[in-house]
């Protein structure tokens, strides 16, 4: 088994598992009919390739493994996702500029993914963009009416937006299973993406009359498994039935 | 979201069908709605193009205006076209 693929796999796909089950929490709780829905189509949309990421790491890992094993029995250490995604639903503001960027990330993320020489990877890749475009629009438009609406959801966007900047570097720290990944022609080198993903998401901002956080430190350590107080509790609901049903089945 | 103007839904299922009145959504302006047409009301697959309308800008007619408005046609059978002899050739008539 090429443990360093499995790793680098979990990278990309436990940050849509993470997020995903986020954006779950909104169901029946989003502000209005219109953006629940929104937000939990993201939601599905982001299980349905965490699917085929598991999917094709359960086959890498063999043995017993499944998709169900990778999302649900696996101890908190051993989830890769970025701090980003973890941080929890605090108001509708934060909910979007978690997604947002998030999104600028992971479409400029999987642009370079199609060209992977791993088939499967590339594969996904392709298929994910599709839904990514539409997400990075969706939340897009939503900074810009926050940012640029009244003088309340100018305060709370960029409130939202203050707080979770300093999760922004690690989406560009490379692991060592990355390292290696990327040197196969495997992996994204992520730290390429750095100045493209500032850039866009600074036009933005701009454009929404919101200022661009400026700040020195910047917190990582999801990427290496150590995770936020945020991760244990996400756990706790994420494996519940499984934890308490083994090998329950809907 | 109290003030969003209500917008009526048309979704065209398939090329070569018209757009069909699907329902109705809150948005705040015309991109939203079409986001929020999208996310509600084609999300398994129900359609290929979507038009929005305020629905303000609909003027529909009076419910109580009904019966001189339709009832008036109730007897009048010989306005549909089914009295003609069609040639056997022509199907789907």
């Amino acid at each position: 088994m090429n443990n360093n693929l499995v790793q680098y796999i979990f990278s990309i796909a436990d940050n849509s598992l993470i997020l995903g089950q986020r954006l779950g929490e909104l169901c029946g709780h989003g502000p209005s009919l219109e953006t629940d829905i929104a937000m939990t189509n993201i939601s599905l949309d982001l299980f349905g390739q965490v699917r085929s990421y598991y999917q094709y790491a359960a086959k890498l890992i063999g043995d017993d493994a499944t998709e169900d094993t990778i999302a649900f029995l696996r101890k908190e250490r051993d989830y890769k996702n970025v701090l980003l995604v973890e941080q929890p639903n605090r108001d509708f503001a934060y909910s979007i500029g978690r997604q947002f960027l998030f999104d600028v990330y992971h479409l400029l993320l999987l642009q370079e993914l199609q060209n992977s020489s791993d088939a499967t990877l590339s594969a996904i890749a392709k298929k994910s963009i599709k839904e990514v475009s539409y997400h990075t629009r969706f939340s897009s438009d939503w900074i810009r009416r926050l940012g640029d609406g009244t003088e309340e959801s100018h305060n709370r966007i960029q409130t939202a937006l203050n707080d979770l900047w300093v999760f922004t570097e690690e989406l560009f720290h490379q692991t060592n299973a990355e390292k290696a990944m990327v040197s196969e022609g495997i992996g994204v080198d992520v730290s390429q993406l750095k100045e493209a993903f500032y850039k866009k998401v600074n036009t933005i901002l701009e454009e929404s009359t919101l200022q661009t956080p400026n700040i020195e430190y910047f917190q990582k350590g999801g990427k290496q498994g150590i995770h936020s107080e945020h991760m244990g509790y996400i756990l706790t609901e994420l494996q519940y039935m499984q934890r308490t049903y083994p090998n329950m089945t809907w | 979201m109290k003030n969003w103007p209500l917008w009526e839904v048309f979704i065209r299922s398939k090329n070569g069908l018209e757009h069909r009145h699907c329902g109705s959504l809150h948005a705040s302006d015309a991109t939203m709605a079409l986001e929020n047409a999208r996310d509600v009301y084609t999300r398994r697959m129900e359609g290929v193009s979507i038009w929005v309308v305020p629905s303000a800008q609909i003027t529909a007619s009076n419910p109580e205006d009904s019966a001189e408005l339709f009832e008036p046609a109730k007897d009048k059978a010989y306005r549909h076209p089914t009295f003609y002899e069609l040639p056997d050739e022509l199907k789907h008539m």
